[in-house]
């Protein structure tokens, strides 16, 4: 069991979670070429090591987080809030 | 090479089985190769196979960082089926049914398939449809598929639990030449058949870098020394992206996921057929191994991983599909159970073809399915690599079809590697 630190609930399973995905897909502008599109839509780094990636705690509080998480050990660095303003209230409160 | 045959056994048996001489050689790397294939699973020794069998290229190298068989080759279910019915995957598919049904003779080595039946169980009105459908536009292909009613399939499986409430059991849909085979003998009887052509199977030789001339790759770095290739060929499912990395070449259209499986201790004959709960229902597929062991698996872990070690969620997921629709396994014990490193693509179907460098060719992206697929990839890949185009039926299985629009996606769930089953 991978356990996650949810920044509003705790550390729980990561049953209770959903993996989005890639956290650093940034989506091209409206009218980029279908190349780009075609890149951002459907290739992936498909890092074998740390990568950041969102997970949405369905089961809880239902935040989307973004998580830093190494691929080959599962172990995690970082979580924390997607949201910018959600991120910030986070930090303030430390 | 010793050929196994009745006249060598008995010869054997009188003689304390002393004359038989070892499956496949273990050579030094030479400096030059044709062709090299990195990656020494099913599909790699396959194609090492089919490139000396049916295009006389015999000067291939199969380099393998482990030993050969010990990836995702130890690591499946072992069923065999061509239920598909998307244009390329079906004709692929099917020919792979067909190297299948003669594999054994072929090889001189007995991969035990067994022809058991696949029986898909379906449990709404729905799902019925959706089904039919698929095993409609197998039949029109010539493929055998049949729908079984519910009297017909409790007179088949007696043992399923007819009274789930929740996905009631309705009827199967039935493909009977399909089944499982014994996954180390298909490594081993590629191995030997292959090293027997002249083939040299490279093992605990790990790829650790390539050396760039002209746009092309000129030769490979391997911890065993530099070896040259004419032809450079990635049959690595799992750790695709790693190589396509280390040849500098970018992003590529799959992410890693691991896929769990499961074995019980031996119990009885029990099951005589692979049932899937899948249509409509649960993922879940089961079957019995010749030593008696119930074999089944399920969906993935659901996050993006190249450890090859499964975990707990999903172990208790596979449990209670397992209870919903075989509630005698209830006491049975699990003996083991393991995860293995699939290639998940953006559209669920695989990738034979050609790549940004004129010497290298790829396949890759089994997600699910590669055990069955292993005869069909070997021969359109050695053809691939043989021929420098690809055969028709594997001509949109390339990285281009997702910008030209002609994604093969069997199952119709889009852009997401994790949600093709």
């Amino acid at each position: 069991m991978i356990r996650i630190n949810c920044p509003y609930c705790g550390e729980r399973d990561h049953s209770e979670f959903s993996y989005g995905g890639d956290a650093t897909i940034k989506y091209p502008s409206l009218d980029s070429s279908e190349k780009e599109w075609t890149k951002a839509i459907f290739f992936r780094k498909n890092i074998k090591g740390f990568q950041l990636e969102t997970w949405h705690h369905t089961n809880g509080c239902r935040m989307w987080l973004e998580i830093e998480r190494s691929t080959v050990t599962h172990e995690i660095r970082s979580v924390k809030p997607c949201h910018p303003d959600l991120k910030k209230v986070v930090e303030n409160n430390k | 090479m010793t050929k196994f045959n009745a006249w060598n056994v008995i010869k054997n048996g009188l003689n304390g089985q002393s004359y038989w001489t070892r499956q496949w050689r273990d050579p030094e790397p030479k400096k030059n190769y044709d062709v090299i294939i990195i990656g020494g699973g099913l599909h790699g020794l396959a194609t090492a196979y089919y490139l000396a069998k049916n295009h006389n290229i015999k000067n291939v190298a199969v380099v393998e960082k482990g030993w050969i068989g010990g990836g995702n080759a130890g690591r499946n279910t072992t069923i065999v089926r061509s239920n598909y019915m998307m244009p390329g995957n079906h004709e692929f598919y099917e020919h792979s049914l067909k190297l299948w049904e003669n594999l054994s003779h072929d090889l001189n080595y007995n991969v035990m398939f067994s022809q058991r039946a696949h029986v898909s169980l379906f449990h709404s009105p729905g799902a019925k449809d959706s089904v039919s459908r698929t095993y409609n536009i197998m039949r029109l292909h010539g493929t055998d598929a049949e729908l079984w009613d519910l009297t017909k399939l409790k007179k088949k499986i007696p043992h399923l639990n007819y009274n789930n409430s929740r996905f009631p059991i309705l009827g199967a849909a039935v493909q009977k030449r399909a089944g499982n085979a014994r996954h180390d003998a298909v490594a081993w009887g590629y191995a030997r058949a292959a090293d027997t052509l002249g083939v040299d199977i490279l093992q605990n030789c790990e790829v650790t870098g390539f050396t760039r001339t002209n746009g092309m790759i000129e030769s490979v770095q391997t911890s065993r020394g530099i070896i040259k290739g004419k032809k450079i060929g990635f049959a690595v499912a799992g750790n695709t992206s790693v190589l396509w990395q280390m040849a500098e070449l970018g992003n590529l259209p799959i992410e890693s996921h691991k896929l769990q499986a499961f074995v019980s201790e031996a119990v009885k004959p029990l099951l005589d057929q692979v049932v899937v709960y899948g249509v409509g229902g649960a993922h879940f597929y089961i079957s019995q191994s010749d030593k008696g062991s119930m074999v089944f698996g399920g969906d993935l872990d659901w996050y993006k991983s190249y450890a090859q070690r499964g975990n707990l969620p999903m172990v208790q997921d596979v449990a209670e599909a397992a209870m919903a629709i075989f509630p005698s396994l209830g006491r049975i014990r699990l003996l083991r159970h393991w995860a293995g490193v699939m290639d998940m693509t953006m559209d669920g179907s695989f990738f034979i073809c050609k790549t940004p460098i004129s010497n290298l060719y790829l396949n890759a992206g089994w997600n699910y399915g590669g055990f069955k697929a292993s005869p069909a990839s070997g021969w359109y890949f050695a053809d691939l690599i043989a021929n420098e185009s690809p055969h028709i039926y594997v001509q949109n299985h390339n990285l281009e079809r997702f910008e030209k629009g002609i994604n093969i996606d069997e199952r119709g769930a889009g852009p997401d590697p994790k949600l093709h089953g």
